[in-house]
């Protein structure tokens, strides 16, 4: 078993263990914490998070964590994958709130609008997803349909279109997952879509 | 892509796995942990668990140990047994439950159903109907099929569906733990009244009751026995069937 250091975030944004727990399976070590001096010892990054955009902003800043990645990401150029709302904080804010987000990727988080009522939003449940460019986030997965499960009313609208990995069909064609050198956004949750998300999280861990 | 869900149930009792028969006789099946990831492997989208003693013996929530349960799944899973105000469901969502599914509480109280779905939204609450046959027809029970109750099927639906819930689980006590097949003509009557999806529950033997169950207007099947018995002898074996033959059979 190899040591990455890999971190998890805590910034008090949901339930980590289920991440945690697909690392371990997958065979890494891992730890979820919120002490700035573990983070910036860390090789990788993953910034979960469920809840509104603003209340993780504030959490970052209040913890202390907010410059650290700041730092890791832009310094160091250390590989973060931001997960749901995490996705979302990389970028430059959300229309959820006032807060901006790190800005890593150009790009802003808008709520899902429908005028057919038939589509409910969130987005919830398993959905699939249209790989755009080659990358090594889908190592092994491209000839394969890949499903993962989604549970969101706002999805990211990317300025860059170079940065777009992923997009999934609801209602119109939204950008699933983003990347950009080190930064890699996925807005459905690899911790609920069992096989393809240890596949997506061995690929981060290994190729990254 | 599968569109119509097919999901294990499991029945939880003092950290244990259970299964009966028409809610009756339950014999111990297995641990809860081992079995979620066993399902882990097989690939299972989605996964529901009930606490089946918790309304019944009027039992606290079991929050320490789902929360457990819970960061072993790598699916999403829906609990149901012995929620009783917002304040159980907040604490379910805080551990990991995607959806909180109601049954008895429900039916005694209207307004808690309310006060869910304004709290927490439609798409995360379910209701589960429990159906058996009385001489008067099919009623509704609660408290795991313990007390009937003066509805029958389709005015409770109805009610349920006002108040906003965003699925019903269907499920038949004569069926339960037989392998006979859902009862079809119950799926059939609720899914042509109702514009929210529908839960066929009850009965599954084979992997084509389901695409019965799809037939007569389910939009997912739920199903236990199926899942963790192999027949004729009722051996406790988990098993689930290969997606690519669930897409064959029931088409994207």
């Amino acid at each position: 078993m190899n040591y990455y250091k890999i971190v998890i975030i805590d910034y008090n944004m949901g339930n980590l263990a289920s991440i945690a727990n697909m690392i371990k399976k997958i065979g890494y070590n891992c730890i979820i914490t919120s002490d700035t001096k573990e983070i910036l010892k860390a090789n990788k990054l993953i910034l979960p998070g469920v809840g509104s955009f603003d209340y993780g902003i504030n959490n970052l800043k209040s913890l202390g964590i907010y410059d650290i990645i700041i730092k890791k990401v832009l310094d160091e150029k250390s590989p973060i994958l931001g997960i749901c709302l995490g996705m979302q904080i990389l970028t430059e804010g959300s229309e959820e709130g006032t807060e901006k987000g790190f800005g890593f990727i150009k790009g802003f988080a808008k709520k899902f609008s429908f005028t057919d009522d038939k589509l409910k939003v969130p987005h919830i449940g398993w959905n699939t997803v249209n790989i755009k460019k080659s990358s090594k986030l889908f190592k092994d997965m491209e000839r394969q349909e890949n499903r993962f499960y989604f549970v969101h009313s706002y999805a990211v609208k990317c300025y860059d279109e170079k940065d777009i990995l992923t997009t999934t069909f609801y209602g119109y064609e939204f950008v699933s997952s983003f990347e950009k050198e080190n930064i890699i956004g996925v807005q459905f949750h690899p911790e609920k879509s069992h096989k393809f998300g240890m596949q997506l999280l061995k690929n981060f861990i290994e190729e990254y | 892509m599968l569109k119509t869900r097919i999901i294990p149930v499991l029945l939880m009792k003092n950290r244990g796995l259970y299964k009966g028969i028409q809610f009756k006789n339950h014999k111990y099946v297995g641990d809860p942990i081992n079995t979620v990831r066993i399902f882990n492997e097989k690939e299972v989208d989605e996964l529901i668990i009930f606490d089946i003693e918790a309304s019944l013996k009027d039992k606290p929530i079991d929050f320490e140990y789902l929360e457990i349960v819970v960061s072993e799944a790598f699916m999403p899973i829906g609990y149901g047994g012995g929620i009783k105000s917002v304040e159980d469901a907040k604490k379910l969502f805080k551990i990991g439950i995607e959806k909180v599914i109601l049954n008895t509480y429900a039916v005694l109280n209207f307004n808690l159903v309310k006060d869910l779905v304004e709290a927490f939204g439609s798409q995360s609450i379910v209701f589960c109907l429990d159906v058996k046959r009385t001489f008067w027809g099919k009623r509704v029970f609660i408290k795991s099929g313990t007390t009937k109750t003066k509805y029958t099927p389709l005015e409770l639906v109805k009610i349920m569906e006002d108040l906003g819930v965003g699925e019903i689980i269907v499920n038949s006590i004569d069926m339960d733990g037989t392998f006979k097949g859902y009862d079809l003509d119950l799926i059939r009557e609720i899914a042509k009244n109702l514009k929210i999806p529908v839960i066929a529950s009850g009965g599954a033997g084979s992997i084509q009751d389901f695409k019965k169950a799809k037939d007569a207007g389910a939009h997912a099947c739920a199903a236990g026995s199926m899942f963790v018995f192999h027949m004729p002898h009722r051996a406790v074996v988990i098993s689930y069937p290969k997606y690519e033959d669930l897409v064959k059979l029931l088409g994207e």
